[in-house]
């Protein structure tokens, strides 16, 4: 229970910072809404080949986006060192974790949801017919982007190069995520799209699993 | 001050704490008894930081332990302990007021908002409780950091050069408030850079030199010179 009512807390703290300073979401949707009309000039974006490339081409751009936003998420607690502050206060360090990635998930899904509509304006998608298959998948994905990338970035921003560290520990361990998310959704940008449960499986035991991970080891990442 | 917590000691036992292959802390042996108020004295990277985090449990000793005692016997679960460091340990983007919620209601503090209330008033922001941090002074956003620091009626009070930051008058208002804690019994640790209001309130003076304990005195003949030391 203390665990719960700490991470609520916890949680309640990173939107009420966010919402008040709009830093993340507002740069990381303007980058992101760049780098799709961007892509659109590099081919001819006809419904036949945005089904074929659009899954691939908004992913990488979703990777983009958590990159940026994943990088500030514990630098933000060494300034004035309210990660001291925190680990003394809550019972179990775990919940420090658990409302970073609450709060990670919901800030890419809503970029996400945001850039959905232009994208399948500028690339002549059909997405509404599939839109909660659609829901679901970016919801693993990026769940299992943001339980990786949160216990990263408590790792990176220990170190020394940790600008640099943190994009090179987390592409190669979100590949196999990537690749997945990719997958189901090219399936349901398809002519006659369809889910693919066995990649929504994969994402679905990914993150089970790294959040297994980070629950294990969550205490010794936070350490000085 | 209301005397909730119980008394506790801290012993250190053969402390070391490796940075690489920097030594921070060398075979550091000490026991504080419950209510002694201790000043530790030493010129920068003595390892006096380190030594007050380690007792807040943020830094886990390289070989050796610490233990919280109360009544002689060791206490299962380390005691609430209040933490004051260099940096303020309090959010920029939120009020003070939000500050002290958000510990107070990870700590679990019964009655949060007059808990509050009465800290705020203490340490003098009751007026600017709804200013964000971010529009403080260095002084008061200490004296944020001192109230969250005294949320939970900690029973270890832990001050890594609390005065940081504060105005004369600031300082002394803070000494008023240790001496408050330290006649409420509570144990307390500080490290000082010389001697000033704050460190004839200690009752005891350790003196760390490149990680080692180099001087340890109770009030008496050589204890000034042992806080005076950084300013030598």
């Amino acid at each position: 229970m203390a665990l719960l009512s700490n991470t609520a807390v916890l949680l309640g703290k990173e939107l009420r910072t966010e919402f008040r300073s709009r830093e993340l979401l507002t740069t990381t949707t303007v980058f992101v809404l760049i780098v799709i009309v961007l892509f659109s000039f590099s081919f001819d974006p006809t419904s036949e080949e945005s089904r074929r490339f659009g899954a691939g081409l908004l992913w990488l751009a979703f990777l983009f986006a958590a990159s940026l936003m994943l990088q500030p998420c514990f630098l933000r607690e060494q300034s004035n060192d309210t990660l001291g502050a925190l680990r003394l206060s809550v019972s179990d360090p775990f919940a420090i974790f658990l409302a970073k990635l609450v709060a990670n998930t919901l800030f890419l899904l809503l970029t996400e949801l945001l850039l959905l509509p232009v994208f399948a304006v500028m690339y002549n998608v059909q997405v509404l017919p599939m839109l909660h298959w659609l829901v679901l998948v970016f919801f693993l994905g990026s769940l299992g982007v943001s339980i990786t990338g949160t216990a990263l970035s408590a790792i990176s921003a220990q170190a020394r190069m940790r600008e640099l560290l943190l994009p090179l520990l987390l592409l190669p361990l979100l590949t196999p995520i990537l690749v997945a998310s990719t997958e189901v959704t090219a399936v349901l940008f398809d002519r006659s799209p369809y889910v693919q449960w066995k990649g929504v499986g994969f994402l679905a035991v990914f993150d089970l699993a790294f959040l297994t991970i980070l629950w294990l080891l969550g205490e010794y990442l936070l350490e000085e | 001050m209301p005397t909730v917590f119980s008394p506790t000691g801290i012993r250190f036992e053969n402390i070391d704490k490796r940075y690489g292959g920097l030594y921070a802390l060398r075979r550091v042996s000490l026991e504080i008894s419950a209510g002694e108020c201790v000043a530790f004295a030493g010129r920068n990277g003595s390892g006096k930081t380190t030594l007050l985090r380690i007792a807040a449990r943020l830094v886990r000793p390289s070989s050796g332990r610490v233990s919280f005692l109360n009544g002689g016997e060791e206490r299962g679960v380390p005691p609430p302990a209040g933490f004051v460091a260099h940096a303020t340990m309090v959010y920029d983007e939120l009020t003070a007021e939000e500050n002290l919620l958000l510990f107070a209601r990870l700590q679990g503090i019964a009655e949060p908002v007059a808990r509050i209330e009465a800290l705020l008033r203490e340490v003098g922001l009751v007026e600017r409780r709804g200013s964000l941090v971010r529009t403080f002074s260095r002084g008061m956003r200490q004296r944020v950091a001192i109230a969250r620091a005294l949320l939970n009626e900690p029973a270890v009070v832990l001050l890594d050069e609390p005065t940081t930051g504060l105005d004369p008058q600031g300082a002394s208002w803070f000494a008023q408030t240790l001496r408050q804690l330290r006649d409420s019994g509570r144990t307390i640790l500080m490290s000082l850079h010389g001697e000033s209001e704050v460190s004839t309130l200690a009752t005891r003076a350790i003196q760390l030199d490149a990680g080692a304990v180099v001087a340890d005195t109770r009030a008496g003949a050589n204890f000034r010179s042992v806080l005076a030391f950084a300013n030598a």
